[in-house]
């Protein structure tokens, strides 16, 4: 039976997709010294973390919570003698922690495994312990599965050593928990040993941190000693019994996610074969193996742990096997080569264990940790006088005198920290590393074993293109005319992709009627709230698209003769590369060509075929070649070629299977592979290369044709689409938030729709598809198709290709939900407040016969049980329940804008303003947008423009390009436009793919937290997109407090963005609003939150259905643009649109038609039909219609050749509603800002907001204290607007730590002074006030030395300013638009995105400075002359202080800063100013010098790709 | 797509027209195309739109690629153009010459600014097509050895015939009058579609593609149907909808009161060189003529009366005056009723509306001599005569041009029993009659209409046809369903 740490999967609620993220730290003594305090100070570090994790439904259901020590010898020799045990001297017994089932079968029969694999393993059993626990404080839920805790002592064989001896525990550890699982006696699933070890002993369980040390009585045993401490607090998006997850575990605390998860877990299986050891005999590897990995149990952190684990044993130092699973970014030039050659090394053989991390570890004698590349989570240290070490999440989070501290850090991307306490010492990361990298000649073997591709000699003839047949061979794979047009032609031309807008509103592969490549089955995944995508442009040095090809090794063997391998720098091969490697005759290297084709003319035989081939590769494999090339070459009038997806994949997963898939590289030579997304779906399925010749074909013909520019040589065409494919990957993969190409090969990162489950475990396993779907036999129908009209059997009229109707409406194209007809009436309609005219609206819609487009066609009401319909509540209830989706003025126009507002506000709905920002002269008005959107630019979020809320919308991703920024190109920015957004007219605007305060779910819980304080009437909204594990994430929202959340179709979104995104990234909303109420209510959280939906609403039924299956409210947007007048151009990034919405263009807007009253109709006429089914269905109110999927079915007339395979009843589980829950929202949530620390800030500053009295007073911080000064700034700004009071009339001077997000959104005329130090997000969107931060006066170390102030400070800061004396963290200023700062030094990342204000950095800054940055000004004091080789020069120039004004402006703000701060070092800069003040560079964006100097935009890349932030 | 702001940036340009005191003086065509730089930046104003309109079922029936073909003229690559719009379109010839182009009172364009040039667009198209030589014979790959045969020329048959050529069916085409066209040939004057240059130059294309033209061959009437069915695998009716409307009134039996297609088709066959005895002749020459009906067909019969030399032009209509503005009731993109001269009004004729025309009165020979008429008012949908608004039209020559009622001949029909609508069509089930193996197309199915409509007809006819021939999927292109489809 499977273990069991989640419930099993119901309905849509799959337990694979969970997260957790967490609060991790650690304290040790660096000397070694064992005493009982480390410990203390081990709960108490852990205990003021819980804010960072997270309870479920129930207040005392923790989400788990646990240490991890060295072994307490004196305690364990003392209670093991209390059981009648003499345990031997330490290293010669290890103790092991098992969690054991209640069912007294299932108990006896764990115990009895346990002994028995530890006498196999030829160690002793000496005797059980019982570990005394206390349930009394735990909730029921989890005190339901509550295990019992025992202890089992082993005692070492005499003839092995220690070391041997952890690894046979280790052996014995796996091999009992698959004999358990292996066990037919019921109730053993809870059955889990946290760990067994002679080194280290773990107590966690799901526990909140508190509850630790009140369950085990143990740790507060004063004899229970350690010098070590390792903690976790855990935030599961879920609240499931879950104790085994509950961390640390063996080796390692995570606070973070691993994203390329599916595809480390293949890899590690694939690599089963090849894995020989001299520590471990055959029969060990046989025993781990089965649970090497774990995956079954679900987390990423328990698998991160298991390979860690098994590495270790294996050989490698923990540090080692750190830097292999978790390297940083090695292509930096400030890196040594050894270091490099060490990365490189390791690469060919170990994908990067891939996404945000921070990772604490420990082998009982080191104790250390490390950050992930991009450095996603924030790490911080201190040692004291006294050795004692703390690391932790947070600064302060354990306290000690300020005069103690010695020395302060923190973690930065790719770092790693160690100390030693055998050595008693701090070992630094260039130490660590230097040893790690000099401990074998990397560089050497690399130069041995490596051959880059293009270094390979050309021995064969290189395949010509073909203009003949080109035509035909484009048919047999379905081209259209718009892949040319649309697709292919930018690429071509420019090296980019297309870009489109207006969602997608076509049919779903498996509903069209047409054959469509298996690619499009599948969607994106991309990264919400649990870890952050990357921004590839921006920060491109962190991504990676180098490949190797070739065998792996063997992984345990530090040195492997036999490895040899072909470096690729992408994984697009030309036709000459592609010979150079089917050609290979280097070392022992051999490429073996297979051709996927099938014959057409017997049913059924592309399954043979496909069975062929993986035989045919198995077997070449095991022959000895090196490189399988799958080749669709040679397609024919009797020959077929099976798509490459399907080909690729099931080779992949059989060689997987076979455990030979790391015994070669698998390339794939295909005429079918042409769009950006195919090139994803190919690798994210195992191909390490891919040769799209017919897509090179396809553009060399259209170049002969003048189809595309007459400029473009035949080279660059080439050349650009393969780097506009690179470009298009990288998007991809950064969504997800995955850097480098190697582990996003074979990662799976996509869910389909529409394909059969034999399909699916057939050839894709390990794929979601909840809907069922289609066969091969389908799928061999659809090529068949396409190749027939490849291969007529008379004249084809025009002989062109198809149409295609998938980007726009066209006659013979694909069907879409908004058709010429549908407009028409909707807008005729609404325009006449014709009821009858919509029902022929929503006829259409409705009732599409077999022209399927969405799954809710595919639904059909059940067991109606009509009510008159004057019993149904009234349309104006009904209508409260409606908002527009989030337009910014700037992506529309004003008058289309504001006329959302008007209309909405005046029947109580809500209209959204989009994230930019909103003119302030709307405020109270009928033209303010209720809701305000939050997103990662942070245009114009101002104190003024929070309070003016009703509700605060958090966009975590938008429909149209989930994971994905956006930018508005300079000339859309006008002045208007630049001041709702508080940046400069003419200047670009970028919005970046993350929040840079939301890196995790705990983040996410915190800005909530802000914004609830910065506006405590306004419903906190989260805003997320369907996709698979969608669920998951909203129960964490909801556990954050969120009080709405919003689950969008990836079909919707009105904003331009990549036509790869628009159409393949992200899941229509029926999959995640289904799977979002089930998973809320097996969470008991779905009385405490609202649901709502959108994505291409259209009608009265659609608002049925969404409400059926769990939606309370709903958005429109698209609909509401159509009944404003738009006809769906798709032209809204061009600002030609022609009827005034999407445009800026003044005599565009001219023609603008829209009124408030069409909307109005429109709302009321959904609401109508709406109500009107209600009556059909029995529905009194829509609470009580609510998640009632009993009234829906599966259509079951369907005899669509496709669609007839979906089962759509999978999307109508019914789930249990428990007790303490409702099926709507019920309940509020507890923001807990009633004890917030602003309370009596506000009360101490009332004469100030009253009557404008000046106010100073003192308070005392700690880390527990966050969000401190918000909720003044906003009771001041509601009284005093924006302007709010003149300077430091509130003035508090404070001591002590800062917790997260001090002063955000603080507006002018407050004023704090810190004497402390801060964590992350500080400053967060400061909009006037004052913030001084320095260290306490008798501090020891040395400010500038020390880091004192955490992460992503004064993030989207509008104005104000600020003055920090010491080191602030990574992504410092990131989106500043316009506050003046002054600082120490700063991390990675600085300025990123910058779009106003003044900077002035004393001392070093970090990589990556002023990347994306549009304006504003940066001032760095140069010193050491090495900031230039740090900044992305991509946007900005690199000046001296050249005026007057430059030179006034820095130095005043060095003298505030010494008047504030009192720091020594600027006071020395101003000393010798006339020469200091040449060592300044001034960083200034080339858009905004422009802008500013008045001179004519340029052309640029912006232009081109004419993104707009929507 | 076109220029992103072509729209913008390039004003609508029209054909030039011969002015009327010129073109009266002939029967050739009279409009001078836009040069090629002039047509490439008409393409360039189209906007390339997510939805296009204009190819929707507000706009083109058959469903032509507009944008793909604006686009491919705004950038030169006529041919690529060409080819296009011969995917959809089997007769771009005509239709750019005489369709009402229901595309552009659809163009997204038109809503607020004046609509892209499309028909001028397809009109330069093809005729440069046919100028360059890139209108080629396209012979069928293979003979499937079926029989087609298909009666009537009009622009249904043809359209079906040259489909199913395509097909690699035998197909014969059967033809009551001795010239090959249908309507086209002799409904539509020759001064808006020549006959030779461009009706002939189809019918011989088609020719050398291998469909067999019979003419003088009135099936149902001469030659029974049952004898062309037993040497055919399926056969076509697309006889047209030619009976005309009458107006019984008082003197209906006066002379020179004729149908107008009497008119035409006499007018177009002497322009054509055909020799008409004189007692058949229907002239205008030196006549009073009055015109009632106040469509299309009653406009052709003002301009070849004007260019035979009438003494006066006037059309009446019953309807009220068209409005030449779009209302409320007439929102884009819906085929506007507004009012526009036609080429031949315009070339001066009195027109009068609101009209109702009582009782003819004739001389003592039987000659007609003038109408009694009276104005009326309508009340919703029924109408009222005004009070003492009586008066008299003189005329010597009355054509009535009131619409079509349904297939001229019912021989066919009484002879296979078809089944008929209420609007005495032929009913069918997609373009299947009542008797298998037997198909309709065109206005004797669907009813008086358009040129491009019966061209749509024809085209979807032929893809039932080559199925139910084939018992297979075929590979002609349809309106809605591509190939790639099942």
């Amino acid at each position: 039976m499977k273990l069991k740490c989640y419930p099993s999967k119901e309905g849509l609620y799959d337990p694979e997709f969970e997260h957790d993220a967490c609060g991790v730290g650690f304290v040790a003594h660096l000397k070694g010294e064992q005493s009982h305090s480390i410990v203390s100070k081990g709960l108490e570090l852990l205990a003021n973390l819980e804010h960072r994790g997270a309870v479920g439904a129930e207040k005392n259901a923790g989400d788990g919570a646990g240490i991890l020590t060295q072994m307490p010898d004196t305690f364990m020799r003392r209670v093991a003698k209390e059981e009648d045990i003499d345990l031997p001297e330490f290293g010669s017994y290890a103790v092991g922690v098992v969690f054991l089932p209640r069912d007294p079968n299932a108990y006896i029969e764990c115990k009895s495994i346990v002994e028995r694999c530890i006498e196999e393993l030829g160690q002793e059993c000496l005797g059980w312990r019982r570990v005394p626990t206390s349930n009394e404080t735990l909730a029921e839920m989890v005190k339901s599965v509550e295990p019992f805790v025992q202890h089992v002592f082993v005692k070492k064989a005499d003839d092995i050593d220690s070391d041997t001896f952890e690894r046979k525990l280790f052996v014995i550890r796996k091999y009992a928990q698959s004999v358990v699982t292996a066990s037919s006696v019921q109730g053993t699933g809870y059955f889990y040993m946290p760990s067994m070890s002679y080194k280290t002993i773990s107590y966690k369980g799901q526990l909140i941190t508190e509850q630790l040390p009140l369950y085990f009585a143990d740790l507060g045993t004063d004899d229970f000693e350690s010098a070590l401490a390792l903690v976790h607090s855990r935030f599961s998006t879920n609240t499931f019994p879950a104790w085994a997850l509950a961390q640390p575990f063996r080796y390692i605390a995570h606070n973070g996610e691993i994203n390329t998860l599916r595809g480390n877990i293949n890899w590690m299986k694939a690599r089963k074969s090849l894995l020989k050891s001299k520590l471990f005999s055959d029969d060990e590897l046989d025993k781990i193996y089965p649970y090497l990995i774990n995956e079954e149990k679900g987390s990423d952190s328990s698998v991160l742990d298991n390979v860690i684990e098994l590495l270790v044993l294996a050989g490698r130092p923990l540090p080692h096997v750190m830097m292999m699973m978790i390297p940083e970014a090695w292509r930096d030039d400030e890196m040594d080569e050894e270091r490099k050659a060490f990365y490189e090394y390791h690469a060919t053989f170990m994908e990067p264990w891939d996404g945000p991390a921070s990772v604490a570890f420990t082998d009982g004698k080191f104790i250390g940790a490390t950050l992930d590349r991009n450095g996603l989570r924030p790490s911080r240290y201190s040692l004291t006088k006294d050795d004692i070490l703390v690391m932790a999440s947070e600064q302060g989070a354990l306290e000690f005198p300020s005069e103690d501290i010695v020395l302060k850090g923190r973690l930065q991307p790719g770092k790693m920290f160690l100390a030693d306490l055998e050595n008693g010492r701090i070992i630094n990361d260039t130490e660590i590393k230097a040893d790690i990298s000099g401990a074998h000649p990397y560089k050497e073997w690399i130069e041995n074993q490596k051959i880059n591709l293009d270094d390979l000699p050309l021995n064969r003839e290189v395949k010509q293109p073909n203009h003949n047949t080109v035509l035909q061979r484009q048919k047999c794979y379905g081209y259209t005319q718009e892949d040319l047009k649309t697709i292919l032609t930018p690429m071509a031309n420019d090296a980019y992709e297309a870009t489109g807008s207006m969602g997608n509103d076509s049919a779903l592969a498996v509903l069209s009627h047409k054959s469509i490549n298996l690619y499009n089955y599948f969607h994106q995944l991309f990264a919400q709230v649990t870890n952050p995508p990357i921004d590839p442009i921006r920060e491109e040095s962190v991504m990676s698209l180098t490949a190797y090809i070739g065998s792996q090794g063997n992984l345990f063997q530090e040195v492997d003769e036999n490895r040899n391998f072909v470096k690729l720098s992408s994984p697009i091969l030309t036709n000459i590369q592609l010979e150079k490697l089917r050609g290979v005759s280097k070392f022992n290297f051999k490429a073996k060509t297979i051709n996927i084709l099938f014959d057409v003319n017997k049913e059924g035989s592309m399954e043979v075929a496909l069975e062929n081939v993986k035989e045919e590769a198995s077997q070449a494999v095991e022959e000895g070649y090196q490189v399988i090339i799958l080749s669709t070459r040679g397609t024919s009038k009797t020959r077929a070629a099976i798509p490459t997806l399907l080909a690729t994949s099931a080779v992949h997963h059989h060689l997987i299977e076979k455990g030979i898939r790391t015994s070669c590289g698998l390339v794939v030579e295909s005429g079918e592979a042409r769009e950006i997304h195919h090139f994803a779906t190919l690798i994210g399925y195992g191909a390490n290369a891919i040769n799209p010749y017919l897509a090179f074909e396809s553009i060399e013909d259209m170049r002969k044709r003048k189809m595309i520019n007459k400029d473009v040589t035949p080279q660059m065409a080439e050349q650009n689409y393969i780097t506009a494919i690179g470009k298009g990957i990288y998007k991809i993969m950064s969504k997800m938030g995955i850097s480098t190409i190697r582990s996003y090969t074979g990662a799976q990162i996509f869910e389909a729709v529409g394909l059969g489950d034999e399909l699916i475990e057939k050839y894709f396993k390990g794929t979601p598809s909840r809907l069922g779907g289609i066969d091969i036999d389908t799928i061999e129908k659809e090529t068949l198709l396409c190749h027939s009209i490849a291969y007529p059997t008379q004249i084809i009229e025009a002989n062109d290709l198809g149409v295609g109707g998938q980007y726009a409406y066209r006659q013979r194209g694909e069907n879409h939900l908004f058709s010429p007809e549908t407009i028409f009436l909707l807008q005729q309609a609404t325009r006449n407040e014709s009821y009858e005219t919509f029902k022929q609206y929503t006829k259409i819609i409705d009732e599409p016969n077999e022209e399927f487009i969405t799954l809710r066609s595919m639904l059909d009401f059940t067991k109606k049980s009509p009510i008159d319909i004057s019993e149904v509540e009234p349309i104006e209830n009904i209508m409260k329940r409606f908002a527009t989706g989030a337009m910014s003025y700037g992506s529309i126009s004003e008058e289309a804008h504001t006329t959302l507002a008007i209309a909405m506000n005046s029947i109580g709905a809500k209209s959204n303003t989009g994230e930019g920002g909103e003119d302030a002269s709307r405020f109270g008005t009928n033209k303010n947008s209720k809701i305000k959107q939050v997103a990662s630019g942070r245009f114009g979020v101002t104190a003024n423009y929070l309070i003016n809320a009703e509700e605060l919308q958090i966009k975590l991703a938008q429909g149209a390009k989930p994971g994905e920024g956006g930018q508005l190109p300079g000339h859309k920015v006008d002045e208007i436009i630049g001041v709702t957004r508080h940046s400069t007219p003419g200047v670009g605007l970028i919005s970046p793919p993350p929040h840079h305060d939301i890196y995790s779910i705990e983040d996410l819980k915190q800005l909530i937290h802000d914004l609830k304080n910065s506006n405590k009437d306004a419903r906190i909204n989260t805003k997320l997109v369907s996709e698979v594990g969608v669920g998951t994430i909203a129960a964490g929202v909801a556990k954050a407090h969120s009080d709405v959340v919003l689950i969008s179709g990836f079909d919707g979104g009105t904003g331009a963005s990549p036509q790869t995104s628009i159409k393949h990234a992200g899941l229509p909303w029926e999959l995640g609003l289904a799977e979002t109420h089930q998973t809320l209510l097996k969470n008991g959280l779905r009385g405490r939150i609202v649901v709502q939906t959108d994505g291409q609403l259209r009608t009265g039924r659609d608002l049925a259905i969404a409400t059926l299956l769990g939606a309370e409210e709903w958005g429109i947007a698209t609909s509401a643009l159509v009944v404003e007048g738009c006809i769906m151009m798709r032209k809204c990034h061009l600002n030609t649109c022609p009827v005034g919405i999407a445009t800026q263009d003044k005599d565009l807007r001219a023609k603008y038609t829209g009124k408030p009253e069409h909307i109005v109709n429109f709302v009321k006429f959904l609401a109508q039909d709406l109500r009107e089914i209600m009556a059909e269905l029995g529905f009194k109110t829509i609470d009580e219609m609510v998640g009632r999927v009993d009234k829906l079915k599966g259509r079951e007339d369907v005899k669509h050749f496709k669609a007839k395979h979906l089962q759509l009843d999978r999307l109508l589980h019914k789930m249990y509603i428990r007790t303490d829950d409702t099926s709507y929202k019920t309940m509020e949530q507890d923001h807990g800002i009633d004890a917030a620390l602003d309370n009596e800030l506000i009360a101490l500053a009332k004469e100030a907001i009253e009557h404008k009295t000046s106010v100073k007073e003192h308070i005392n911080l700690r880390n527990v204290n966050r969000t401190v000064g918000t909720m003044l700034s906003a009771e001041m700004t509601r009284k005093h607007g924006e302007a709010g009071l003149s300077d430091d009339t509130i003035y508090f001077k404070a001591d002590g730590s800062c917790g997260q997000s001090f002063g955000a959104f603080v507006n002018s005329g407050i004023t704090f002074e810190v004497e402390g130090d801060a964590n992350d997000y500080f400053g967060k969107g400061l909009c006037g006030g004052k913030l001084i931060l320095y260290p306490p006066k008798n501090a020891t170390y040395i400010a500038n030395k020390t880091t004192i102030l955490g992460n992503v400070a004064f993030y989207g800061a509008t104005s104000g300013e600020s003055y920090i004396y010491g080191q602030a963290g990574e992504r410092f200023c990131v989106r500043n638009s316009g506050a003046r700062v002054v600082v120490g030094s700063i991390g990675d990342h600085g300025c990123e995105y910058m779009t106003g204000g003044r900077v002035v950095i004393l001392g070093d800054i970090g990589k990556n400075f002023g990347a994306g940055m549009s304006g504003g000004i940066a001032y760095i004091y140069n010193e050491k002359d090495n900031a230039a080789q740090r900044i992305n020069k991509g946007m900005v120039d690199l000046d001296a202080l050249e005026t007057s004004e430059d030179e006034a402006e820095v130095k005043s703000m060095i003298e505030n800063y010494i008047k504030y701060t009192d720091s020594k070092e600027a006071r020395e800069i101003l000393a010798d100013w006339k020469n200091n003040k040449t060592k300044f560079i001034k960083v200034m964006p080339k858009d905004y010098k422009r802008v500013l100097a008045n001179l004519p935009r340029v052309k640029d890349e912006q232009d081109v790709t004419a993104e707009v932030t929507a | 797509m076109g220029k992103i702001t072509g729209f913008k940036d390039y004003e609508r340009k029209n054909f030039t027209l011969a002015p009327v005191s010129e073109r009266i003086e002939h029967y050739n065509e009279f409009t001078t195309p836009l040069s090629k730089k002039e047509t490439e930046e008409q393409g360039a104003r189209c906007m390339d739109c997510g939805i296009p309109f204009c190819h929707s079922n507000y706009g083109c029936p058959i469903g032509n690629l507009i944008p793909q073909f604006n686009d491919q003229v705004y950038r030169g690559k006529w041919e690529n153009a060409f080819r296009t719009l011969m995917s959809t379109n089997n007769f771009p010839e005509f239709t750019g010459r005489v369709c009402p182009a229901t595309c552009e009172t659809a163009c997204v364009l038109g809503m607020n600014e004046t609509s892209v040039g499309i028909k001028n667009i397809e009109y330069s198209i093809i005729e440069k097509a046919y100028k360059k030589g890139w209108m080629k014979p396209q012979i069928p790959k293979r003979q499937s050895g079926k029989n087609v045969a298909i009666i009537g020329s009009g622009p249904a048959g043809l359209a079906a015939a040259n489909q199913l050529n395509k097909a690699g069916h035998n197909i014969t085409v059967y033809e009551k009058e001795s010239r090959i066209g249908g309507l086209l040939r002799y409904g539509i004057p020759n001064f808006k579609l020549d006959k030779k240059a461009v009706v002939q130059r189809r019918v011989d294309l088609m020719s050398q593609e291998g469909v067999k033209f019979i003419t003088d061959a009135n099936i149902g009437v001469d030659i029974p149907l049952s004898e062309i069915q037993a040497t055919s695998d399926a056969v076509i009716i697309a006889t047209g909808a030619g009976k005309p409307r009458d107006l019984p009134i008082e003197n209906r039996d006066a002379n020179n009161i004729h149908f107008a297609m009497e008119f035409l088709s006499q007018s177009n066959s002497r322009v054509e060189g055909e020799v008409i005895p004189k007692e058949k002749n229907i002239l205008a020459t030196d006549k009073h003529v009055v015109v009632i009906g106040g469509g299309d067909t009653g406009s052709d019969c003002v301009g070849n009366s004007i260019r035979q030399g009438a003494t006066s032009v006037t059309q009446i209509e019953l309807m009220p005056k068209a409005l030449l503005e779009r209302t409320d009731d007439m929102p884009w993109p819906t085929y506007p009723r507004l009012f526009k001269l036609s080429t031949s009004q315009a070339e001066g004729c009195e027109m009068d509306f609101n009209v109702l025309s009582k009782s003819f009165i004739k001389d003592e020979k039987g000659k007609v001599t003038g109408i009694n008429c009276a104005k009326i008012e309508w009340e919703g949908r029924g109408f009222k005569e005004i009070e003492g608004s009586d008066f008299v039209l003189k005329a010597d020559l009355v054509l009535l041009a009131m619409g079509f009622l349904g297939p001229l001949q019912d021989d066919i029909i009484e002879e296979l029993n078809l089944d008929t609508d209420e609007r005495s069509n032929i009913k069918t089930d997609g373009f299947k009659t009542s008797v298998a193996g037997v198909f309709s197309a065109g206005d004797s199915r669907r009813g008086q209409s358009l040129v491009v409509w019966a061209i749509y007809e024809g085209r979807e006819c032929a893809i039932e046809v080559d199925e139910y021939l084939t018992a297979s999927k075929t590979m002609l292109n349809s309106r809605d369903k591509s190939l790639c489809e099942v």
